[in-house]
């Protein structure tokens, strides 16, 4: 129980230095958003969600990394995994929206 | 570098959005999205094992390209479910990967937070996901369960992720794991039918969120970013479903289990109601000069678009005037129906929301609804004991007539007596919506 004090001081600490970038990025981003997806017309909310699906397996990169880091194979595997899924996605994502999108266009 | 590339991807994907505003701009909007994810890629091979990750690159991809390819426009919603899910568990994946690779380092209580509460995002997407995406199949109609139930095993994983948060070991990742796994389920699995738009939508926002939580854990800006982007989309979508439900978000998630266990109300089991046969809808149509279709579900199951659409112009070629009116929440997915009708050809122009084309069923003469039970249900605006009262309506009862295409005299998905099948202006045609329009169409 006496380490808690100094683990707390470490995480506000920390929250203020590193996290404080990310949060800032993370909150602007939101508003960003929130205003680019209200404009969207409500004929193409179908092609908008494939097209977020597709976008947000940019996490893909995230499994990238970790299949290169050599310290264990269960990490490889994980990583290799991830890759496959979110492959799926950003292929069958972007596709099924470029097929929606030209039936909008005929 | 790299970092100039991934701001680029992040741009990006904004414009890819931002394109989505026309039909016009639509297809650049598209491809501004393949360009930023492979800006993305590229600088991830960097240094990275290049070999292992193209080949699983190319085995998701060629699963992800036949699918995308073979699925009907009909099942869309159900694969986006899917998809979502797959989203959430690899976002489950990447942070366990994280925990094990920084195992021996140690794990400080920030970046322990992020793992934790990434995990459970991902991990209620996932399986939330997989029961949508059942539900949508029409595999599985779900179960009523408790709200406490659902409560507790939200405390027990607010308590994992604080016991994470302090020992950061792997006992408590996987149970934490392990539960929201569980509350994922029991979270969807009581959600009504009528009610999928928002959870899909729903799902769509958790699974931004999960990827703005690896972007944490990875202190990443352009997953940060883009996972803001996509959870606020989703997050409107589902705002913008619920409006169009009259319902509040938390009486979508949290009481929803009433919906399955409540049955039809079938109060009037014997009332008598005027039925026809598709010549006598091709009359009243002939001799109309003004047709609004409202489409709903049964569209969508029975693929009848294209043949509404042969109706359509045969009508135009008499004169008549002919419009689509569509409800944000017809069919399973928001703007479900628009993609039905475009991939049937009906001109972008021909298509209203219901703001717009509401003022003109008074004035139009036939009104052709196929399948589109709850949201042309009048008791929403008159019968303040339903359960669909407040939700806003495409007033069809306003029509001089209306055609009702319906599969059977039953309920529609959220199980409430629709009035207007028993109206003196009303006609039924019952039976499969693609087969009584082609017999329309046959007759006109």
């Amino acid at each position: 129980m006496q380490d808690m004090f100094p683990k707390m001081c470490d995480f506000f600490a920390g929250l203020s230095s590193v996290n404080l970038h990310s949060m800032t990025v993370f909150i602007l981003a939101c508003f960003v958003g929130y205003y680019v997806v209200w404009k969207v017309t409500p004929a193409l909310h179908a092609p908008l969600m494939s097209v977020t699906n597709a976008i947000s397996s940019v996490i893909i990169i995230g499994a990238i990394s970790a299949v290169s880091i050599q310290l264990n194979s269960y990490v490889t595997v994980l990583g290799f995994l991830g890759i496959v899924l979110l492959s799926i996605n950003i292929f069958g994502g972007f596709v099924v929206t470029y097929r929606m999108l030209k039936m909008f266009k005929k | 570098m790299g970092e100039i590339l991934n701001l680029m991807s992040a741009v990006c994907f904004i414009l890819s959005l931002k394109n989505l505003s026309s039909a016009a701009t639509s297809i650049r909007g598209n491809l501004y999205g393949i360009i930023g994810m492979a800006f993305a890629v590229c600088v991830a091979f960097v240094g990275n094992n290049f070999s292992l990750s193209f080949i699983a690159i190319v085995i998701g991809g060629a699963i992800g390209i036949y699918v995308a390819r073979k699925i009907s426009m009909t099942q869309l919603p159900e694969m986006v479910a899917c998809f979502h899910s797959l989203v959430g568990l690899s976002a489950v994946l990447i942070d366990c990967a994280t925990f094990l690779s920084a195992d021996s380092k140690g794990i400080d209580t920030i970046t322990a937070l992020e793992i934790a509460l990434g995990t459970f995002i991902g991990a209620i997407t996932f399986t939330g996901s997989l029961i949508a995406f059942l539900k949508l199949r029409g595999s599985y109609r779900g179960h009523a369960i408790p709200l406490y139930f659902n409560m507790g095993i939200a405390v027990v994983n607010a308590l994992l992720i604080i016991a994470f948060c302090y020992s950061a070991n792997s006992v408590s990742l996987s149970l934490l794991i392990l539960f929201s796994l569980l509350l994922g389920l029991t979270l969807i699995v009581p959600v009504g039918g009528a009610d999928m738009p928002v959870i899909v939508s729903m799902l769509n926002s958790y699974s931004g969120w999960a990827a703005s939580g690896i972007g944490f854990t990875l202190s990443n800006d352009l997953l940060i970013i883009t996972g803001a982007i996509v959870g606020a989309s989703g997050a409107i979508l589902s705002y913008i479903m619920c409006k169009g439900m009259n319902r509040s978000l938390i009486d979508v998630i949290f009481a929803s289990g009433n919906n399955i266990s409540a049955s039809a109300q079938t109060k009037n089991k014997n009332r008598s109601f005027k039925s026809g046969a598709a010549e006598d809808a091709a009359f009243l149509l002939k001799n109309a000069s003004s047709v609004i279709i409202v489409p709903g579900y049964g569209m969508a199951t029975s693929q009848a678009q294209h043949a509404l659409k042969e109706m359509g112009d045969l009508l135009k070629k008499n004169g008549t005037s002919v419009k689509y009116a569509i409800h944000p929440v017809a069919g399973r997915m928001p703007g479900h129906m628009n993609v039905l009708l475009a991939e049937a050809n009906v001109p972008y122009e021909d298509v209203f929301e219901l703001d717009d084309i509401n003022s003109s069923f008074a004035a139009c003469d036939v009104a052709y609804v196929v399948g589109a039970n709850d949201v042309t249900n009048p008791a929403a605006k008159d019968d303040p004991s339903s359960s669909i009262y407040g939700m806003p309506i495409l007033e069809v009862n306003k029509a001089r007539t209306v055609i009702f295409l319906k599969r059977s005299m039953g309920t529609g998905y959220a199980g409430v007596e629709n009035e207007l099948f028993f109206a003196p202006n009303t006609m039924m045609l019952l039976g499969d919506a693609k087969k009584m329009t082609e017999e329309v169409v046959r007759a006109l």
